[in-house]
């Protein structure tokens, strides 16, 4: 099944707002103060964990396409991805103003020092190019295939992603382990794809680049 | 024309309205006496229930105590559940009821005390403290109890005790599995065990102490990391040799057997420099032994704070 122009808009909007969820209650709870104690805390980890959500929630997209054959998913990625951006952003904001009140020498020290925190923030900073060139304009001028070896770096970002929130916990790891698992399964994934691709190469039957299902999809409309 | 249809509830068997409303709450009172009637009266302590008249302490700070709800929902009790407000939802899991507390080992006198025997052993306390947890967030506490030293006195320490171990209660049946090694337990020096600001808390805000908050007996060491008092008492022991502890166990590199408030020594993690009062905005600076310096520092005069962490 292939949603008409019209239906992917409205898909696309109703997507949008079910992203900005989060963001509306956590804000609803501050305002109700039903966050408990430490509403700051709450914040912090909250955003925290809706940037990790955003990001494996996008490095499903291909899998399920993959499976379902639905190949119009791609077209909802970049909007997963940049909430995943827009909600890490908001992170750093929570710990920068909440957490450290703009004191620059002490954030410098942090990052520095703080193995956690050092991971954190070059995730972030590793979002920020794919975050830049997510439009239209900059995918032409890279040219697809840069573009998207660019773009792979969400591997890496999700795997520190993962080490952020399982260095900053204090004992119980259950969480960070459920996140762990989760991006083990979709980087576990792809490597195994590469591998099927590789041993098909090797057993002589070579055809010609294609899509891993030998579809070539748009990810943007052209006009 | 008009057919009246006769009546077949008088207005005087209809229940009024106020009574209909209110049926919960004479549900639930009528239960809470007929509960309490038939429980004998130690059974009967409850959360909230008043201790009655408390003496002043002059170890109590000025400031202003945090709200009894924020000191109470939010709460490390890994017992009870990990997150902070896992212990004031699983309450159920710890009985404080009947209860007795042990003390035992280097001692001329081992005994083991009921919790009657405990809240008659020495004029209770209102004592208002500071407590940082190593997390990096504080409160100020207003807890009720009695100094452990009176304990102490009691059961005769011999002159070979030099530590004491304090075990918490430890169900395996209805309680955390993993994440530490239970039961949990915590070390004092026997000075430090002695120090007249150590307290064994049976109370806060005037009242039995809640569940979550270490039921029925806890300890309350304020220079100390929060971790360090532990809760829902049921054996002190005490030894020539220092305990290890639970968390010295679990992090040998993050928690030492002192934890004493620095803001001069991190947490290999994080910073210690600061905290976040609960119920403030703006962070303060950690003060040197939690603010107790005056009263604490010269126990550990010539050590060196960085390695004795």
């Amino acid at each position: 099944m292939t949603p008409t122009n019209p239906q992917l808009g409205a898909i696309k909007t109703a997507l949008f707002v079910l992203c900005l969820l989060p963001a509306f209650l956590l804000w609803r709870g501050l305002e109700m103060d039903t966050l408990g104690a430490n509403p700051i805390e709450a914040l912090t980890r909250a955003t925290g964990e809706w940037t990790l959500r955003f990001l494996l929630i996008t490095l499903c997209v291909t899998p399920l396409r993959k499976y379902s054959g639905w190949h119009w998913l791609v077209r909802l990625r970049r909007m997963l991805g940049l909430f995943a951006f827009a909600y890490g952003v908001t992170h750093l904001l929570t710990y920068v103003w909440l957490d450290q009140f703009f004191d620059w020498h002490s954030i410098a020290k942090d990052i520095l020092k703080r193995p956690f925190i050092t991971v954190g923030f070059a995730a972030l900073v590793l979002m920020t190019p794919l975050a830049a060139t997510s439009f239209n304009a900059a995918i032409r001028r890279l040219g697809g295939r840069r573009w998207q070896a660019l773009h792979r770096a969400i591997y890496p970002i999700a795997v520190m992603g993962c080490v952020h929130f399982w260095w900053l916990v204090k004992k119980d790891i259950t969480q960070p382990l459920i996140y762990a698992a989760i991006t083990a399964v979709l980087l576990g994934l792809r490597a195994w794809w590469r591998e099927q691709e590789r041993r098909k190469q090797l057993a002589g039957g070579y055809q010609p680049a294609h899509g891993p299902t030998g579809k070539v999809i748009r990810i943007f409309q052209s006009h | 024309m008009l057919i009246r249809r006769p009546i077949d509830i008088l207005p005087s068997e209809i229940t009024s309205s106020e009574l209909y409303h209110d049926r919960r709450r004479f549900l639930a009172q009528s239960t809470a006496l007929a509960l309490a009637a038939a429980l004998p009266a130690s059974l009967a302590r409850a959360a909230g229930q008043s201790l009655g008249p408390l003496t002043k302490s002059p170890y109590s700070i000025g400031e202003t105590p945090t709200p009894y709800k924020a000191v109470t929902t939010y709460n490390n009790f890994y017992e009870l559940g990990t997150d902070k407000a896992d212990p004031a939802e699983n309450t159920r899991r710890l009985k404080p009821a009947p209860w007795t507390l042990r003390v035992e080992g280097l001692v001329n006198k081992p005994r083991t005390f009921g919790i009657d025997e405990l809240l008659k052993l020495a004029p209770l306390e209102e004592r208002i403290y500071r407590m940082r947890c190593v997390e990096g967030w504080s409160m100020v506490i207003p807890w009720v109890g009695f100094p452990l030293a009176s304990l102490l006195k009691l059961v005769e320490p011999q002159g070979s005790a030099k530590y004491v171990e304090f075990v918490s209660h430890y169900d395996k049946s209805t309680m955390t599995h993993g994440v530490l090694d239970w039961p949990y337990n915590e070390g004092l020096r026997i000075d430090e065990a002695r120090h007249p600001l150590t307290l064994l808390a049976v109370g806060l805000y005037g009242e039995v102490l809640p569940v979550q908050n270490g039921a029925p007996i806890r300890l309350v060491v304020p220079w100390k990391y929060g971790f360090k008092g532990a809760k829902s008492l049921v054996t002190l022991r005490l030894t020539d040799k220092q305990p290890l502890t639970a968390w010295m166990k679990a992090g040998p590199s993050e928690y030492g057997f002192y934890s004493n408030v620095n803001p001069e020594v991190d947490h290999p993690r994080w910073s210690q420099a600061t905290e976040r009062r609960i119920g403030e905005f703006s962070k303060r600076k950690t003060l040197m032994f939690n603010g107790y310096a005056d009263q604490v520092a010269s126990m550990y005069t010539g050590m060196d704070l960085r390695r004795f962490f």
